[in-house]
């Protein structure tokens, strides 16, 4: 066998041991359902084996889910249910079993993984930080198809299960064990021991299966229907406005679990082998599995092999921005400096960053020691006089080009030509603020997305002098922060920056035509977008949005595209967006409750227009986001479609089930696009002008992709 | 284990802010202060954590939970896990010991590049439960475990009410001599007949000295600003030096240790103090490879030990002489002295010694006396009756006040010197790289 190892115990229990042959991960896979198989086969005809135990030769994995690789390349139905019939027939058939099997996780348990877990008689998990399980499946459009929406429900009872399976999150240790999802913690070295003498204990009938299944108001409100209805109603309540139906995933998980509770778990298997067949092959299970793998893969093609280690990291600007970037970068540096102009303000960011150190350490994810050790490599600055030595300098400071020269001096004459020196703009050409400047090849951008936690992205900014090195290490250190860089070259607001600006002109245009503000966002919400665009400008802040417009007046004038003056307006008059609570809606009482800002209209003098097609305002808002993004491939600003999608569904919100503005063209048809292009533009005029490449695919029929 | 042939440069020192105890590191264990002071010194002269061979800290009132404290602080400023670290303990002097036992690493070959200093905490000192309920709990859980309820309760035989509430005493006093440090400072002061007058000019010039130092930001580049968890202000300076600290008001405190006939109050000692200080060292040759400018070149060094009862508090005296004829320099070419402040009493005392023909020629061995003391050599930003004493720390301050002034004063030569409990005194000696 090449996946798995079987042990004979002196105990007569076996262990089974997973190592996927030349992965550092293992994955579930046919190949290796062939080998369980046959290894099932064998236990069973086996009358002296007690008991099994499952475990992974994986330094930091159990099972990491399925074979995503051999999934995308099922093209029918009949292939999808082929292999998840295969995949439930072995799992039913190890929990059919007389015979005790205990499961023994060190690492990731994560979908089918998971739901092998699941399948067995007892869980028993070590306590590295490295552990955690969750069933991810729902974030690829796709559910828990090997019974995990019918046997965790059954552990853990429904309360606790349904929103694991909707949101995908992931659980450490802690948590599993007081949800119930594990029975027992040990620590690695101990588990395979551990695991044994449970399986022992389980055969000889010694320890009790458990049967505890959360919060005792949990259990009364499952156990009776009309409480189960008002469970499944509340979740499908919740689902619809979140994805607004556009996902059907969620709405899939949700009828899956209630099929299996109402039916059985048998009935609840053979329904969801259909559902699966049919969400595998669905438009946006493929949009959302081709972004987790663009994911994966993004930037990693840049990598030039020379990186240079990042020991000493300066970020300067201890706002929102300055101790986003300080709170990713904690694990990966020795030292970090964090300057403001003064301590007090540099320490305020510093106290953030502690914040999220005391949370993590709180769910388990870092020991509290580690706590302690990560939040001391912070160090406050007011000045430069600790940054000798330092391998990168990222500025977050305000965007203002004289302010970011300047700065970039002071960081010249404190450290040597090993410093990087990396501008997080969001728009100022990199060219621009290197200008003059000693070192232009240590110049680079970096370009965060705020909340910088949580948001994916990173957008490296490359100028002509660029050096190879710096690029490479930028890239290199951005991924250890977790996140999914795209790299492009230097221009006018780049690439996110740029291409979200003419959509929000165009949404500012709509405004100016009177169209009601709620109406402009529900199209867009409804086309797919988190939040619609006229609230995105009210959070981003109004001063933000008539800066980039002004970094990219002068290309927009060039091309004679008419540009929107109503931000402007109300930007002097004071409408500063949600931050001063005066924007386009009016942020009053309650968090959370706005209304429309009547002030606006007044302002503006404009007549509310009655008759508004949502289908156009959709077509016209999406459409200059998505045609700015062609010309920018055009230009080679970004090196390729991937780089575009990636860019505008994790910078900017673009729908990820459409797959990003490439593949949305690709699924539209090119030919489809470019006509209501050509409609809109005789309409609207210059700025619906249809990018070259639109034309060139349409003419030599083909896509993107 | 060959002995390289190399001077030991001091390339830098970085300390905490130094707080009265119960102040804002109250939250805070030992071995966080000492990470902080740690990660600035290596924030500060931009060397990289890979580069460490060893870590020595000294520190006196260890916590029981980390007793080594030296390999906490290590791993908790990030240094690498296979980095050795100890810690050393000679009272008052624990940071001068590790400060030389670094150079002897070096020197003898076993390590390159050394980080050593000191921390301490008063704010959480160990209180310990009476003797007898320590030893009935112990006996309960540890050693006798008596399974019936009737041989617990036998174990409480012989036991009062109080001893169950009624804490031990901190052990503040010498254990062999049973005097506490106050009492045996008042006790020199009458024997060299140092009057209180002496004693309180004495401290108010260390106050003002102090203070005037920080508010010309002497201290500044020294001293890395510790966030502390939660939403308090950054700590960025000493809260020892007291700007208003005046001869008039001095005067007016009452004696502190001999209530009746003593000279020594609250304002002419040291304070309790919690904070870190390090110094990095390394050789020579290995500051030149890195392109390091040290501040200074250890030269030399002594210890000596003398009466636990009449010479406690004259460690300087005796090793500033031991240290001078050793190397045959003379304390007039020596222009920089930083000096530990115990007490007023105790500075004054030293000074006379050194400066007394009867001492250099009774105690020392010497033709006449060691020398003069001016003022202006002396401390000249204050020590550690005003800018605080944390028990392990203050050698490594020391060591980097002296470098510094001898760069800003020119001096080739300067010294720093401390007594500690026990009666053992230290001096080491500091030249001067860029004057020769």
């Amino acid at each position: 066998m090449k996946y798995l190892t079987i042990e004979n115990h002196d105990s007569n229990i076996r262990v089974v041991t997973i190592d996927s042959p030349g992965a550092c991960v293992n994955t579930l896979s046919s190949a290796l359902f062939d080998e369980v198989e046959a290894m099932v086969e064998a236990m069973e005809s086996d009358a002296s084996v007690k008991g099994l135990v499952i475990i992974s030769a994986k330094k930091n994995t159990f099972i990491a889910g399925a074979d995503l690789d051999e999934i995308k390349e099922m093209k029918t139905p009949e292939a999808v249910k082929d292999y998840i019939l295969r995949a439930n027939t072995i799992l039913s058939r190890l929990e059919a079993w007389e015979k005790p099997v205990v499961c023994a996780i060190n690492g990731a348990c994560m979908g089918g993984g998971l739901e092998l877990a699941l399948a067995c008689d007892y869980r028993i998990a070590s306590d590295n930080t490295k552990t955690v399980f969750a069933l991810p499946e729902v974030k690829l459009g796709l559910f828990p198809g090997g019974g995990g929406t019918q046997r965790l429900p059954q552990l853990i009872g429904l309360a606790q299960a349904l929103p694991l399976i909707l949101t995908g999150k992931q659980l450490r240790v802690k948590k599993a064990k007081k949800m119930g999802l594990i029975d027992e913690v040990v620590h690695p070295h101990g588990l395979k021991e551990a695991a044994i003498k449970n399986a022992l204990g389980l055969a000889e009938g010694k320890i009790e299966e458990r049967t505890v299944k959360g919060p005792l108001f949990n259990r009364a409100l499952e156990k009776f229907s009309m409480g189960r209805n008002l469970i499944f109603s509340q979740a499908k309540k919740g689902v619809l406005k979140q994805t607004k139906g556009l996902y059907p995933a969620p709405l899939e998980i949700i009828e899956s679990i209630k099929c299996g509770v109402e039916n059985g778990i048998e009935q609840g298997i053979k329904a969801d082998i259909n559902r699966f067949g049919k969400l595998v092959l669905s438009k946006e299970s493929k949009n959302l599995t081709h972004l987790f793998f663009a994911m994966n893969g993004g930037g990693k093609d840049y990598l030039n092999g020379n990186a240079r280690p990042v020991k000493k990291l300066g970020v300067l600007g201890a706002g929102l921005m300055g101790h986003g970037i300080a709170s990713v970068s904690t694990d990966i540096v020795d030292t970090l400096l964090l300057k403001d102009i003064s301590i007090k303000a540099a320490a305020k960011g510093i106290q953030e960053v502690k914040k999220g150190l005391s949370i993590r350490a709180k769910s388990g994810g870092i020991t509290p020691f580690e706590k302690e050790v990560l939040g001391a490599k912070l160090i406050p600055c007011q000045d430069y006089s600790y940054f000798k030595g330092t391998d990168m300098v990222i500025e977050a400071v305000f965007e203002d080009l004289d302010l970011k020269r300047q700065i970039l001096r002071d960081v010249e004459a404190a450290t040597d030509d090993r410093t990087i020196f990396a501008s997080n703009t969001s728009s100022l050409p990199i060219t621009e603020i290197a200008k003059g400047c000693k070192r232009p090849e240590n110049v680079i951008g970096m370009h965060y997305f705020s909340p910088v936690r949580s948001m994916p992205l990173l957008e490296i900014i490359i100028t002509d002098k660029t050096a190879d090195w710096v690029l490479g290490t930028a890239l290199d250190f951005g991924m250890k922060q977790g996140k999914t860089c795209i790299v492009v070259k230097d221009g006018p607001a780049f690439y996110t920056t740029r291409i979200l600006t003419l959509m929000m002109n165009e949404a500012m245009l709509l405004v100016e035509e009177g169209v009601d503000v709620r109406t402009i966002d529900q199209a867009m919400t409804r086309f797919g977008y988190p939040v619609g665009p006229i609230t995105l400008v009210d959070e981003v802040g109004h001063d933000v949005g008539v800066h980039v417009g002004e970094v990219l007046k002068a290309s927009v004038e060039k091309r004679r595209i008419k540009t929107a003056t109503v931000l402007k307006t109300l930007y002097n008059k004071g409408f500063h967006g949600r931050k001063n609570k005066k924007g386009f809606y009016e942020y009053k009482g309650k968090k959370g409750k706005k209304s429309i800002n009547k002030d606006v209209g007044k302002i503006l003098g404009i007549k509310p227009k009655v008759n508004v097609d949502i289908e156009e305002i959709q077509s016209r808002v999406s459409l200059a986001m998505v045609n700015e993004a062609i010309l920018c491939l055009e230009e080679g600003i970004i090196a390729s479609p991937r780089d575009g999608d990636l860019g505008a569904i994790l910078g900017l919100g673009f729908p990820p089930f459409r797959g990003g503005p490439f593949r949305y063209v690709d699924a539209e048809g090119p030919e489809k696009v470019l006509s209501t292009m050509e409609k809109l533009e005789k309409k609207f005029g210059n700025r619906f002008k249809p990018a070259g490449l639109l034309k060139t695919k349409v003419d030599r029929n083909a896509l993107f992709y | 284990m060959e002995k390289t042939n190399q001077r030991v440069a001091i390339i830098d020192g970085c300390r905490t802010p130094f707080l009265r105890s119960g102040t804002g590191y109250s939250s805070l264990m030992g071995w966080q202060i000492g990470q902080f002071a740690v990660q600035g010194l290596l924030a500060k002269t931009g060397i990289s954590h890979g580069e460490i061979d060893e870590v020595i800290m000294g520190c006196v009132a260890a916590d029981i939970a980390t007793t080594n404290i030296a390999r906490e602080i290590s791993l908790g400023a990030g240094i690498p896990q296979s980095v050795p670290a100890y810690t050393c303990t000679v009272a008052c002097i624990s940071a001068n010991q590790a400060i030389t036992n670094a150079a002897c690493s070096i020197l003898a070959g076993n390590s390159e590049v050394v980080i050593a200093g000191g921390v301490e905490t008063f704010s959480d000192a160990d209180i310990r439960l009476s003797k007898k309920y320590r030893k009935f709990l112990l006996d309960l859980t540890l050693f006798k475990r008596p399974k019936k309820l009737l041989d617990k309760l036998k174990l409480l035989k012989g036991m009062g009410p109080l001893d169950f509430i009624r804490p031990e005493k901190p052990a503040i006093s010498e254990y062999a001599t049973n005097l506490i440090m106050g009492e045996n400072a008042d006790r020199l002061a009458k024997r060299l007949h140092i009057t209180r007058e002496r004693q309180d000019e004495y401290a108010v010039m260390s106050h003002q000295r102090a203070a005037k130092a920080q508010d010309d930001g002497v201290f500044d580049d020294d001293i890395v600003p510790v966030v502390l968890n939660g939403n308090s202000e950054p700590v960025v300076r000493d809260n020892g030096p007291r700007k208003d600290a005046n001869f008039a008001k001095l005067s007016t405190l009452k004696p502190a240790f001999d209530k009746k006939y003593g000279s020594v109050t609250a304002a002419n000692a040291s304070f309790l103090t919690d904070g870190a200080a390090a110094v990095l060292l390394m050789g020579e040759k290995k500051a030149m490879e890195l392109g390091l400018e040290p501040i200074g070149f250890l030269k030399d060094f002594a210890y000596t030990a003398m009466d636990p009862v009449e010479e406690l508090l004259l460690g300087p005296a005796f090793s500033i002489g031991k240290l001078l004829k050793k190397t045959g320099i003379p304390l007039s070419d020596v222009g920089v002295l930083e000096i530990h402040e115990a007490f007023a009493a105790q500075m004054l005392a030293n000074i006379d010694c050194l400066e007394s023909d009867g001492f250099g020629k009774e105690a020392l061995g010497l033709p006449g006396a060691v020398g003069k003391i001016p003022r202006d050599k002396l401390n000249i930003y204050g020590g550690s009756l005003s800018i605080g004493h944390p028990f392990g720390a203050t050698g490594a301050r020391l060591l980097t006040t002296c470098c510094k002034r001898m760069k800003e004063e020119k001096q080739k030569f300067g010294i720093v010197s401390a007594c500690a409990a026990g009666a053992i005194g230290n001096a080491i000696l500091i030249e001067n790289p860029s004057a020769e």
